[in-house]
């Protein structure tokens, strides 16, 4: 028997901590041992990239992880984007452009723009299509995604030139 | 799939990870940025008894340009870091320019260049760089370090020169010369997908502008990265103009034979390793290739 290990870290800015046995990923441990299962697990071995999460602020594989090695580490989830029960604005252009349908794969998305629009705030299409590159959706033909994700880098530039111009 | 039950164990510096490897090293695998390895664990293609986890050796990660001009890289760096570095890209825009075609953005951000290179994926990118900017590989153990060339390291299909109680600690890219070109490619059925093949090139001329010396190096052809020496040898002491391209693409896979599976058959591979050949050397040599 190999014996669990204690697994401390921080998680949508609060403290976290629970017992996991060292094989048990990171993806499984937000979700059966946390309870956050915003965080899906589709593929689980890094094709996907339905269990895309922030990890130091830069969006990795949930799947391709073990619990033991985020000991320490801080992390956001899609439950951390907005507070519970809202929306942010990246979240709203996703509903406004019927960015989902069946929304499996949509956290790992909304992960992986958050990182794409901090680092490049004014994406090309060719950028956003680049970045989401990893992230499998069978449903929309990516098309909707696109257009809500780069209506959202719009939206926030226009907005900080009317807070400029104020 | 969950992968099998394993141990693990995460030293804090080289010499404890050294050590543990001596004790452990036959019934353990080394994880560094873990997204080759993971997946491998998770088909359950391997089950360990142990994991030695790397990541918290914080030694083995950083970018360094020697003074002699050399770009020394530890194994632990991950790709994101390289592929965002103006070191890397002022010192080898070779090695720059093949990043982007690594996986995706979530895997770069995990994955490591060390890791990439000692787990000797015939189709991956960085093994093929190193072969083609004659990069030196650092190698230690209890037992002391050597330092293996990568034209030595390959050895086949996930194989390499290290020994069991071996680390890759560290990856040194030689000065790259003034006026040295270069070009990368690759085909893959989607972006990210490791490639059916690609080719990576450099070209040093002399002051004639005849070429010198060059390395065309292909990936995903074989079973390791493979130099194409005949391709080389049709270039040497041309301009490097569009004949002499043509006949280095022509010649890049006489008497090779290259793998099939299920994405590509071997005459597709041939096939592409030519045509790739010729683009890279084009990326090269601009000026030589305005095709009437």
């Amino acid at each position: 028997m190999i014996e669990p290990r204690e697994v401390v870290l921080t998680v949508n800015g609060e403290r976290r901590s629970g017992p996991c046995e060292p094989r048990m990923t990171l993806v499984d441990f937000l979700r059966e041992t946390l309870g956050l299962t915003g965080t899906h697990v589709g593929c689980e071995h890094g094709v996907c990239g339905a269990c895309t999460v922030l990890l130091e602020g830069e969006s990795v594989r949930a799947c391709l992880m073990f619990a033991v090695q985020a000991d320490g580490a801080s992390l956001t989830t899609v439950e951390g984007l907005a507070p519970a029960g809202e929306m942010n604005d990246l979240q709203r252009a996703f509903q406004e452009h019927h960015a989902l349908q069946c929304g499996f794969c949509t956290p790992g998305i909304l992960t992986t723009a958050t990182a794409l629009l901090r680092d490049n705030p004014e994406p090309s299409e060719d950028a956003v299509r680049h970045a989401i590159s990893g992230n499998i959706c069978r449903c929309t033909g990516y098309q909707p995604i696109v257009r809500a994700i780069m209506d959202c880098a719009r939206r926030r530039k226009a907005e900080k030139r009317a807070g400029g111009a104020a | 799939m969950k992968p099998a039950p394993f141990d693990y164990v995460a030293p804090a510096t080289l010499d404890e990870a050294l050590a543990v490897l001596v004790e452990r090293g036959d019934e353990a695998k080394v994880l560094a940025g873990g997204q080759s390895l993971v997946p491998v664990l998770a088909l359950r293609l391997a089950s360990p008894a142990w994991l030695i986890d790397l990541n918290r050796i914080a030694s083995l990660s950083g970018i360094r340009r020697l003074e002699s001009g050399e770009l020394a890289i530890g194994a632990l760096t991950r790709h994101r870091m390289v592929e965002r570095s103006d070191v890397v890209a002022n010192a080898n825009p070779l090695l720059a320019s093949a990043m982007p075609w690594i996986a995706h953005v979530q895997i770069r951000n995990r994955g490591t260049i060390g890791g990439s290179v000692a787990h000797a994926d015939p189709a991956a990118e960085l093994p093929g760089i190193c072969l083609a900017c004659d990069a030196m590989l650092t190698v230690q153990s209890r037992r002391g370090r050597r330092e293996i060339a990568a034209a030595d390291f390959f050895k086949g299909m996930f194989e390499t020169a290290l020994a069991a109680d071996e680390l890759l600690t560290e990856i040194r890219f030689p000065a790259w010369p003034a006026g040295r070109a270069y070009g990368f490619l690759e085909v893959a059925r989607r972006h990210g997908d490791f490639a059916i093949c690609g080719i990576a090139t450099t070209v040093d001329r002399d002051a004639e502008g005849r070429i010198a010396d060059s390395r065309i190096v292909a990936i995903g052809l074989a079973d390791r990265p493979l130099r194409l020496t005949a391709a080389e040898r049709a270039l040497a002491g041309t301009k490097g103009d569009r004949d002499a391209i043509e006949a280095a693409a022509a010649a890049a896979t006489s008497g090779l034979t290259a793998r099939s599976d299920l994405h590509a058959s071997s005459e597709y591979r041939i096939e592409l390793a030519q045509t790739l050949t010729r683009r890279t050397l084009m990326q090269a040599l601009p000026s030589q290739t305005r095709w009437p």
